[in-house]
């Protein structure tokens, strides 16, 4: 528990991202320090493509290990988490991921909605959810579940956001604790890293 | 609000599998949750409680609330690439076996079903072949025995049939009728279709190859290795074992039982 703010520790982040996602994304995670200790898990609306090169484009250029979540793998500290292409992603009660081909969500799979709820459920007040730009809506629920439950919520300002319809659409739904620019996500996710670990 | 709602849905998922032995205990959490939630708008139920009333008392609606649980989603020869390796690494050997048994698990509607008596026919091998086609759904099983797929699904299906390395034009197993394709029944004369569950059941026959893809990611950890046992127990020496694009054994309590062959492609064998 941070005493200053009331908010419990951050014990995982999820970020969801669509149209513009990858550039908002690098902003983000470039800066980040090697050894920052808590997990990202990361929605990234990509067109339809079986092979996805996402983790070896931010392996490149981003500090932490980055891999595809994999089906009943542990969700591990300091790791950089993509959804696999084509398949929902979900984070389990145990805290391990599942993937699903259940119908699309917001004609997206993976859909942030379903990331996020799942994400709530199992980390409850210590998640941390991030939704930057995009063309569509996916999200804005998913992010009001996470607010709901004590959760931590961050939307990129719409002005920012190189399509601000996603941003948007979570804000006329909720009044998330943070409008902040990539920057100022980069500088908040280094300040909840170091109170939490 | 929410304590409830966790409470309540362990409650349905035991009361269904007390009436019906219908096991989703060790399904993963996530996605049964999100599916029971689309169940209580379908059936205008406010609570989880009024929805286990209603299936408790009343098969029917039992029967219902199945489709919802149940994801039938699939498509013939889905991943090309997956039944392109098939046909070049797997069928080789399979030819050496004088007859061949294979088991596809959790088959739905039949897709891989019929995806894999075209290879197996054009490679020569159907007439030698029997095929235990398994699912809990006696719905998706039904359609999957009339072998009727909407003609606009059978458009896409056509690209992957060719990327799949198939021989014929993939119209010649099918006949056109309004918006549908009725495939050729001689493709399932060797299909035995039966009710079988990877969580309650047990191992029912020896086969060379079972293809279990895109099942097993509903399956809790402890789930995939009651599934992973009951393959293993299944296969013959060497036999093989296909799975969907991002399953493996790897780190099932059989990970040592299982050899990859093309791992790319989720192709297995036993060690």
């Amino acid at each position: 528990m941070n005493s200053a703010t009331g908010q419990p520790a951050i014990e995982a982040i999820v970020i969801g991202a669509s149209a513009g996602g990858v550039e908002a994304l690098l902003h983000i995670l470039e800066p980040l320090p090697a050894g920052f200790a808590l997990p990202i898990i990361v929605v990234l609306h990509l067109p339809d493509q079986r092979h996805s090169q996402l983790a070896e484009v931010f392996s490149r250029r981003v500090a932490l290990p980055v891999v595809e979540a994999g089906d009943k793998t542990l969700v591990e500290a300091g790791t950089l988490y993509f959804a696999t292409p084509g398949y929902h992603l979900s984070v389990e009660q145990d805290r391990s991921f599942s993937l699903s081909l259940e119908p699309r969500v917001h004609h997206s799979r993976p859909a942030i909605d379903y990331l996020f709820e799942s994400a709530s459920d199992a980390y409850g007040a210590n998640l941390l959810a991030v939704l930057l730009t995009g063309a569509n809506r996916d999200g804005a629920l998913g992010l009001a579940q996470v607010k709901q439950r004590g959760g931590l919520t961050v939307v990129q300002d719409p002005l920012e956001a190189q399509v601000a319809t996603m941003p948007q659409a979570a804000l006329d739904l909720h009044q998330p604790d943070h409008i902040l620019t990539t920057r100022g996500i980069g500088r908040l996710l280094v300040e909840l890293e170091r109170i939490a670990c | 609000m929410e304590r409830n709602s966790e409470i309540e849905l362990r409650l349905l998922i035991e009361a269904i599998y007390l009436k019906y032995s219908y096991d989703f205990r060790d399904y993963s959490g996530a996605s049964i949750k999100r599916r029971v939630n689309h169940a209580l708008s379908q059936f205008e139920c406010n609570t989880i409680s009024a929805l286990q009333d209603k299936v408790l008392h009343d098969p029917a609606a039992f029967m219902q609330l199945l489709q919802l649980l149940t994801i039938p989603v699939s498509e013939m020869f889905r991943d090309p690439s997956h039944f392109l390796a098939i046909r070049k690494e797997v069928v080789p050997l399979l030819r050496t076996w004088p007859s061949i048994k294979i088991w596809i698990a959790g088959c739905s509607t039949g897709e891989e079903v019929y995806s894999m008596a075209i290879l197996l026919r054009e490679e020569g091998l159907l007439d030698r072949t029997i095929i235990y086609a398994t699912d809990i759904n006696p719905h998706s099983l039904e359609k999957a025995k009339q072998g009727i797929f909407s003609l606009e699904n059978v458009r896409a299906y056509t690209a992957n049939y060719q990327q799949a390395g198939g021989q014929c034009s993939f119209a010649d197993y099918y006949t056109a009728a309004y918006d549908y394709a009725i495939f050729d029944k001689t493709l399932r004369e060797n299909v035995t279709f039966a009710d079988h569950s990877l969580a309650t059941d047990s191992v029912f026959s020896e086969t060379q190859l079972i293809s279990c893809r895109n099942v097993l990611i509903y399956f809790n950890k402890k789930l995939q290795d009651r599934a992973f046992g009951l393959f293993h127990e299944s296969l013959c020496h060497r036999g093989f074992l296909v799975l969907g694009s991002k399953e493996t054994p790897d780190f099932s309590a059989f990970g040592d039982h299982f050899q990859a062959m093309v791992k790319q492609e989720r192709i297995y064998r036993k060690s």
